[in-house]
């Protein structure tokens, strides 16, 4: 047995350096691909495809989230400004909210005379997160110049505030801009239509395909995939290490001739850019944007599952992000239900969801203040002392550069 | 333009605005004892405690269950009985919450009193969510509610305008608190101790202090404050839940933050703002935006002060900025 381990081993170690490194990867997206398929025959614990989506989405902006607060150590309270910028514009872009007008482009499933402005999805989600971007900026200016918590705290209120606008905002003098708590809804189906569905057997939509979940499964990866590749190429440029600088210390990467307005509102644009994103395609999985929605709470559990994976960490942050989504849509009502059936007495656990998750705020604070998976400099840090030589020589050796975290 | 909507409104209906602008003073003092525990740690730790309004919460819920419980006030009990279930109920809230606000600080901020500046604030976030799910846990998500203990009619009035009992109450419960709060910070060896924390903490210690006590006793404070706030904001709304406590919290912080983060005369005047603010805003009938929009507009105040004046009203503009 040992023989043949140290065979397989050695083995291991003569393949090329290119496989030895993306042998690990490629498994785990192959798994993620093929999940709706080989889905069935798991155990009852694994998450139903439907809920696979909104965990992806999650992921998406937990890794917006992370590009604010782990890379560039700006304290954002407010993300869910973002996730309701974006699925309002996935909102008003392809719904009948507008009925004044009626403009249709490459949008699919209705009928050309449906009132309302109605534009093909795909443009939708790119218009959707470039609006967000904006907005992104348009917080950012008047706010970054502030010093740590006091960002937080105007963060928080943005949070606070662009929600009551929505929630109010059914009588601009008359004008209807977000149907007020109904929401919008329907939003029309994301799809690839009909004559790229006759050629290339692409779905035509996604909304009234038999393979609905699956069609969205799909798309979210590619989403995550996607803003993955934006972190870790992000991180790695010139850019990103301004970020990390930054959040290191302020006064010493402002002196190394690092802008800091610019640099932080960049950061701001990017991490709204994919919260308007996951937000426009969470919208319209869903089929309407909802004011419900919208709460301080979202921001605080998309903070926490950057905190419980590890702030500037992607791997962990994507590991945290399915963790956390997925306990609060299926792991903790499946928890309280094993608690109930053992202790013999009903035990509603996804009722204390939010004690749950500030729980593992305070104690990762507390305890693992770096995270599950602690972003690799981090990690130096944490273990050796800021001030320490391991920092210095690591650096020195390009691991600052092309660290794993 | 604020001003002269005031004027126009107050032409209009005297009556009407002066009424609305004791509710304002009345809303303003409870919000002053919440935003003085604000300050007063602020002052101390550089710290903003997102769960102080959590402990006030919490204050607010047991006082009502001891005047509901052990006491069984209702609107018909005599006077006496509800002056000492009161008494009684002020001092029990008051010391549960000291005790909850040094535990926070003993089990969640002191150990990462040398962190960065980040952990402490994530740590707050995830401490007032802990505590509102203790409130959920105990007290349930329905209200908490007590009868009208103290009569809404009025005490006296001046000039058509009514001073009504509940809101004198609340206002004359809280004058002294803040008195004795001044005195003991400006003129006791504990308060100058706490003074001298909160300038430096090591120059503090070599001196002779013991600053992780002069802490706690600050947080011991703080949460009294929001014990006390607790128990007035029962007498005066009658209701409470678990979660009101987060948002109470953050109008008392934009308070605190109005006056001058830190400083304790600025954080009882921002409150006084806030509270004629929010009162004006929702019981004014010309041309007020409602209640619906009262968050939007504290929230955007918050902003706008950060932004243009983050020293506040009252606070020092300090050479490494606000």
């Amino acid at each position: 047995m040992s023989t043949a381990r140290a065979t397989f081993t050695e083995r291991w170690r003569q393949l090329p350096d290119v496989v030895q490194r993306l042998a690990l990867p490629a498994l785990v997206l192959l798994l993620a691909i093929l999940y709706p398929w080989y889905f069935g025959g798991l155990p009852g614990a694994f998450p139903a495809v439907e809920t696979a989506v909104i965990m992806l989405i999650f992921t998406v902006m937990a890794l917006g989230l992370n590009v604010v607060v782990g890379y560039a150590g700006l304290l954002d309270l407010g993300y869910v400004a973002f996730y309701a910028a974006g699925a309002y514009v996935a909102a008003w872009l392809a719904s009948v909210q507008f009925e004044q007008v009626t403009f249709h482009l490459g949008s699919i499933g209705i009928v050309d005379t449906l009132p309302g402005i109605h534009i093909s999805i795909w443009i939708v989600l790119v218009a959707a997160a470039l609006f967000t971007t904006i907005v992104g900026v348009l917080i950012g200016l008047p706010t970054l110049r502030l010093r740590g918590d006091y960002l937080a705290i105007v963060t928080l209120g943005f949070g606070e505030i662009v929600p009551q606008v929505v929630r109010n905002g059914d009588d601009f003098g008359g004008f209807d801009l977000t149907h007020g708590t109904f929401g919008i809804s329907p939003i029309d189906s994301i799809g690839f239509g009909n004559t790229l569905n006759d050629t290339l057997g692409l779905p035509a939509s996604y909304q009234t395909s038999t393979n609905r979940a699956e069609l969205f499964y799909l798309t979210a990866l590619a989403l995550l995939l996607f803003t993955v590749f934006c972190s870790v190429r992000l991180r790695d440029s010139r850019l990103g290490r301004a970020w990390i600088a930054i959040r290191e210390d302020e006064t010493a990467a402002a002196a190394m001739g690092v802008p800091l307005m610019r640099t932080k509102t960049w950061s701001y644009a990017t991490g709204a850019f994919f919260g308007g994103l996951a937000g426009a395609f969470y919208a319209v999985f869903k089929s309407g944007a909802f004011p419900s929605d919208f709460f301080f709470n979202f921001s605080i559990f998309i903070l926490c599952m950057v905190i419980l994976g590890g702030m500037g960490s992607v791997w962990g942050v994507i590991v945290g992000g399915l963790v956390l989504s997925y306990l609060d849509r299926e792991g903790l009502a499946k928890v309280g239900s094993f608690a109930s059936d053992v202790l013999n007495r009903p035990i509603d656990v996804p009722k204390y969801a939010f004690g749950v998750y500030g729980a593992i705020i305070v104690a990762m604070m507390l305890f693992r203040p770096a995270g599950m998976i602690p972003e690799k400099r981090h990690r130096l840090e944490i273990d050796e002392g800021v001030e320490s030589a391991a920092v210095a020589s690591a650096e020195q050796g390009g691991d600052g550069r092309r660290g794993d975290g | 333009m604020l001003a002269l909507w005031l004027l126009i409104n107050l032409v209009k209906d005297p009556t009407e605005f002066f009424s609305v602008a004791v509710i304002g003073l009345t809303n303003g003092s409870v919000y002053a004892l919440i935003a003085l525990g604000y300050t007063l740690v602020y002052g101390i730790l550089q710290l903003i405690n997102f769960a102080h309004g959590d402990v006030f919460s919490l204050g607010g819920l047991l006082s009502a269950t001891v005047i509901l419980d052990a006491f069984d006030l209702t609107a018909a009990s005599s006077a006496v009985a509800i002056v000492i279930g009161v008494a009684v109920s002020l001092l029990i809230a008051v010391a549960f919450s000291s005790a909850l606000n040094t535990t926070v600080e003993l089990v969640g901020y002191r150990r990462l009193r040398n962190a960065p500046r980040l952990a402490p604030l994530i740590t707050a976030v995830g401490m007032s969510f802990i505590l509102q799910n203790v409130g959920l846990y105990f007290w349930g998500p329905n209200y908490t509610s007590t009868d009208n203990l103290i009569p809404n009619s009025a005490a006296f009035s001046i000039g058509g305008v009514d001073f009504q009992w509940d809101n004198l109450v609340v206002i004359l419960l809280t004058m002294p608190l803040l008195l004795a709060l001044t005195w003991l910070v400006t003129s006791t060896r504990q308060g100058k101790a706490m003074r001298a924390t909160s300038q430096d903490p090591e120059a503090a210690a070599m001196m002779g202090i013991n600053v992780n006590r002069t802490i706690s006793f600050t947080f011991a404070l703080a949460g009294g404050l929001a014990g006390a706030a607790g128990l007035l904001y029962v007498l005066q709304f009658t209701t409470i839940r678990f979660d009101q406590g987060f948002q109470l919290g953050l109008i008392a912080f934009t308070a605190a933050v109005l006056g001058g983060i830190g400083n304790l005369a600025g954080a009882v005047l921002g409150a006084v703002i806030i509270g004629l603010i929010e009162a004006f805003n929702e019981g004014l009938e010309w041309h007020a935006a409602g209640s619906d929009w009262t968050r939007s507009i504290v929230f955007g105040l918050l902003i706008a002060i950060l932004v243009f004046r983050p020293e506040g009203l009252l606070g020092e503009r300090t050479p490494e900025g606000a």
